[in-house]
Formats: C-alpha cells, sequence, structure tokens
C-alpha cells in the first residue's frame, strides 16, 4: 500500500508510509469493531440456544441489531466516577483494556502477505501486548478504592500471570518446531505439516496436547467462563468493572470481546494453520484464504460460547492447581520432547 | 524523520516518567511511572534495531516483574510519616550513590568527543542479514554457554533457596487430596432413607 500511496499519488516515502499504516490500522480496527458487536449477539444467541432460550430478537431482523442499541444506550448514559476513586486512573484503565486488545491486531496475518506489520518477533509482540492486558484490571480495582474490584484485581493478576506461564512454554514449543517467531512464517510452515497433507501443527500428535493446553489457557487468559473468576458475580457483584458505568464499561466490554476474538484467531493461526485451508489439497486453495481464517476463529469462537454455557465456573484453588501443577510441567514436559524429537529427527543422533 | 521523531518522543517520556518515578508520592504511581518508563525504553530499543531484546523488556519486566511489584505495593499499608522519618537516617548511603552517580554521568559526558568505538574489532560483529532472535542465541549458545547456564544455575539456587525459607510445614491444616474429590460420587455423601410416613429418621 505504501507504494501506491508512493507512486500514484506521488507521497515522499516517509509520508506514504505513514498514510498507508494509518489507513491500514483503520482497514482492520473499524471492521474490528463491527465484528465485536456481531460476535458478542452470536455469543449471547449461542448462549440462550444451549439454555433453550430465545435469546435477543427484539431490535432488528433476528434481534441483529441487539448489540447496536445496547452500545447506544451505554453511550447516553452518564459516566460515574465514583467521588473517592482516582480519577486519572479509573479513566484510563478502561482505555488500556480496550487498547491493548487492538494493538495485538497488527500482526495477525490475514492472508498470504497480507499483515499490517510484518515482523521478525510478532510471537513475542503478541506475548507482551497481552501481557499488558492484565494492567487494564489491576488498575480499575485498584482505582475504583472499592473492596470487590479490589480482590478482583488481585485475582485476575494472579490468574493472568500464571496463565501467561504456560502460554509461554507452549508458544516456544510451537517456535521450535516453526523455527520462526513471525506468524505468517509460522503459517507457512504448517503447510502440508502432517503427512505432506494436513495444514496445522494441531494436527502433529506431540504438539496437538500443547494445542489443548493453549486453548485452556486462553481461556483463563481471556477471563471467560468457567475461569471468569474475576467478575464471578455470587461472590464478587461484577467484579473489577463494578464501579464503571457508560463509556467507560463498554469499553471493557469491547476489549474483552476483541481480546476474546483475538484469542480465537491466535488458536487459528498458530495451531490449526491460519488462513491455510485444513488439507493441502489444491481445488481448496480456490477459497480465499481470509475465508478459511474466518470459518476458524468463528469455529473457536463457538467452542468458547459453548463452554461459557456449559462449563460451571472454578474454584480459585483449582484455577491455581490447573496452571501452575497441571499446565505448566506438562508444557515443559512437552517442550523437552519437541526439541528432543526435533533434534534427532533435524541433526542426527551423536555418533 | 518520523524515527527522529519517535526516538525524541521515547526518550522525552522515559527521562519524563523516571523522573516521576521517584517524585511521586504515592507508591503505586510511581510503580506505574516505572512501567511507562520500561516500555518506552522499549521503544528506543526497537529504534535501535534490538527488537528481541524491547520484547524481552516488555515481557518480562512489563507484563511480570511490574505485575508482582504492582501487587505487593497496592496491599501495602504505607504509613508516609515514618517513612519520611526515615530519610535522615539513610542520607550518607543515598548522597554516597547520588555523588557516584554524578561522577558516571560526567565521565559518560566526557566520553562523547573520545571518537567512535572501534566496531571492527568487537568480538561479536553484527551481521544485518542474521535476524535479531538467531544471532543473540548463536552468541549465547556457543561463546557464552558457560556464563549462560551458570546465570541460570544461580536463578535455580535463588529460586529453590526462596522457597526453602519460605516453606514452613504445617500440621494445623488439612489439604485438599484432589484426586479424592473428584472421585467422590453423590452416593459416597448422601443417603436416600425413604422414611415411612409418621417416623422419623435414623442416622
Amino acid at each position: 500500500m505504501t507504494a501506491f500511496f508512493q507512486n500514484t499519488i506521488g507521497l515522499p516515502f516517509g509520508w506514504a508510509w505513514f498514510v498507508a499504516t494509518i489507513v491500514g490500522i483503520l482497514v482492520i480496527a473499524l471492521p474490528l469493531m463491527l465484528a465485536v458487536a456481531m460476535i458478542i449477539y452470536a455469543d449471547r444467541k449461542i448462549w440462550a440456544a444451549m439454555a433453550l432460550r430465545r435469546g435477543p430478537n427484539v431490535v432488528g431482523p433476528f434481534g441483529l441489531l441487539q448489540s447496536f442499541a445496547d452500545g447506544l444506550k451505554v453511550f447516553l448514559q452518564e459516566t460515574i466516577i465514583p467521588s473517592s476513586a482516582n480519577k486519572v486512573l479509573f479513566l484510563i484503565a478502561p482505555i488500556i483494556t480496550f487498547t491493548v486488545a487492538l494493538i495485538v491486531w497488527a500482526v495477525v496475518p490475514f492472508q498470504l502477505g497480507v499483515v499490517l506489520s510484518n515482523i521478525n518477533v510478532g510471537l513475542l509482540y503478541i506475548l507482551a501486548a497481552s501481557s499488558l492486558g492484565v494492567y487494564g484490571i489491576i488498575l480499575a480495582g485498584w482505582s475504583s478504592n472499592s473492596k470487590y474490584p479490589f480482590y478482583s484485581a488481585i485475582r485476575a493478576a494472579a490468574q493472568m500471570v500464571s496463565y501467561e506461564v504456560s502460554i509461554g512454554f507452549v508458544l516456544v514449543s510451537l517456535v521450535l518446531w516453526a523455527g520462526t517467531f513471525n506468524l505468517s512464517g509460522i503459517v507457512d510452515q504448517q503447510q502440508g505439516h502432517v503427512l505432506g497433507f494436513l495444514n496445522g501443527f494441531g494436527f502433529n500428535p506431540l504438539l496437538f496436547p500443547m494445542a489443548v493446553v493453549f486453548f485452556i489457557s486462553s481461556l483463563a487468559e481471556t477471563q471467560r467462563a468457567p475461569f471468569d473468576l474475576t467478575e464471578a458475580e455470587s461472590e464478587l457483584v461484577a467484579g473489577y468493572q463494578t464501579e464503571y458505568s457508560s463509556m467507560s464499561f463498554a469499553l471493557y466490554w469491547l476489549g474483552e470481546y476483541a481480546n476474546v476474538l483475538l484469542m480465537c484467531t491466535l488458536n487459528a493461526t498458530l495451531f490449526w494453520g491460519g488462513y491455510l485451508p485444513p488439507f493441502d489439497w489444491a481445488p481448496l486453495y480456490w477459497v480465499p484464504g481470509i475465508i478459511w481464517l474466518f470459518a476458524k476463529i468463528l469455529f473457536f469462537f463457538f467452542v468458547f460460547s459453548w463452554v461459557k454455557a456449559t462449563v460451571p465456573r472454578y474454584r480459585y484453588d483449582q484455577l491455581m492447581r490447573l496452571g501452575w501443577k497441571i499446565f505448566l510441567p506438562l508444557s515443559l514436559t512437552f517442550v523437552f520432547l519437541v526439541s528432543g524429537y526435533l533434534m534427532i529427527a533435524r541433526v542426527g543422533l551423536p555418533a | 524523520m518520523i524515527q527522529l521523531i519517535a526516538f525524541y518522543l521515547f526518550a522525552v517520556v522515559v527521562i519524563a516518567s523516571g523522573a516521576l518515578t521517584i517524585l511521586s508520592r504515592n507508591p503505586v504511581h510511581s510503580v506505574l511511572w516505572l512501567i511507562l518508563a520500561f516500555f518506552n525504553a522499549a521503544g528506543l530499543m526497537v529504534l535501535a534495531g534490538a527488537e528481541f531484546i524491547a520484547m524481552l523488556l516488555v515481557i518480562v519486566y512489563v507484563g511480570a516483574v511490574a505485575v508482582l511489584f504492582l501487587f505487593v505495593v497496592m496491599m501495602l499499608d504505607i504509613d508516609f510519616a515514618e517513612l519520611r522519618a526515615g530519610v535522615m537516617r539513610y542520607a550518607a548511603i543515598g548522597l554516597a550513590l547520588a555523588v557516584a552517580l554524578v561522577a558516571e554521568i560526567i565521565i559518560a559526558i566526557g566520553a562523547w568527543s573520545a571518537g567512535g568505538l572501534q566496531l571492527g574489532r568487537r568480538i561479536a560483529p553484527i551481521e544485518s542479514d542474521v535476524p535479531n532472535i538467531e544471532a543473540i542465541g548463536r552468541l549465547l549458545y556457543t561463546r557464552y554457554l558457560f556464563i549462560f547456564e551458570g546465570a541460570g544455575l544461580v536463578l535455580l539456587v535463588a529460586m529453590i533457596g526462596a522457597i526453602v525459607l519460605t516453606y514452613r510445614q504445617r500440621s494445623d491444616v488439612r489439604p485438599q487430596n484432589v484426586s479424592r474429590q473428584i472421585n467422590r460420587r453423590s452416593k459416597d455423601a448422601t443417603r436416600n432413607m425413604n422414611p415411612p410416613v409418621g417416623q422419623g429418621v435414623e442416622l
């Protein structure tokens, strides 16, 4: 796109790059917002269907416009700032959550060569940005100056740090296999990965357990059920967002679902072939890659909703046990197994 | 042009947030300024072409260390009067540190005009076509292997030491047996006595 602005419109390189990047950001972020609105609707519909209810069905055809009505309602409400809250941090916290949920999309490849920023350390960038996400929650809890949000913030901090450890090790075994941190590179490596036919690291028996661990960890990382202890309504009112109202609440809402979408995308991209079709068979490549990616994202989103509708919430000690006593040893073992296998397969046994 | 703007932006924010880290009165604000400083330092490293180090800085320091820091500071009950009372006691040490730092800054500024480093004679000359991560990995696992492993060992010993020092065997708690909890079925805990009308239940 930089070349287009440089040659067709005749801007100098710096400005062409600048304008192209801004346009790229808008092209990703605006549809993303729309997708978040629709995915909230989808979540409620799936959840309702599993509970044998109708779900939103009043606003617009099939209730499709429900999220927009909710958005308008929230937009018109008064922003309430508790008098004893730390005002600046109270307002910055939802902005952090929302921004962090958006910036990660910069490195996600949507199709072959379609990525805003094709950086070498893409995977590390995702880890770095998602580790920032916890600040939105901690700051909300602390700056609200209210006890339930504070409990929630402490839970969130412990939970996210714990599961990031196992996510880190899962990604290490993945990167060992792919040999690159670049997300497009990782997707390319998955072409015909298993038996020269199946596209995706997840089909590999050594990496499949890691794909499962990653999926469960991504549930914990986005604080979805069954790991939604940070907003366990029976214990903590609404968790860290108890004191929030109006747009500041809406930013949490959007940020949360943008994060869920992102985690679905990462599951699809890292383990299940991203924009590649599931089988390495020429006619399947006639479908554009972005369609395959969206289909995979929607599949994982359905599983997220399914889990939310059916699985009861974990107890806190069970959550910590799962993270530290099961996932961490498991992922460490698989780092060992994967690196051992790759050593034998790629370098050979020492004579 | 954009690089220059970005450099001055990051540099100014690093210095300003560094200053605010020590100047702000609320310890939580201090930690937050520190986090901002880390973040912008990572930005500077990206500009310098060290993207791997930059990402590690954010992941390790911002994502883990500072979260734990914030965790502790948020729960501290800090008495500011008592803190201020202790200032004079440590004034001598603080002054010594300040003098050392000022001296370092003066020397650093003095080195400004001393001429460039001899980049060609470095141990690990940078090859521009090798990605950052690969270059570090090659160096770390060949030339600096023993130092690297030694550092890992030191960290392991520190971790085990911390656990040994803080672990205490408690006899007054009943630890949860997870497999027992999972294997428990409803018939283990409840009985349906089905008593006839008018009679009580014998337990």
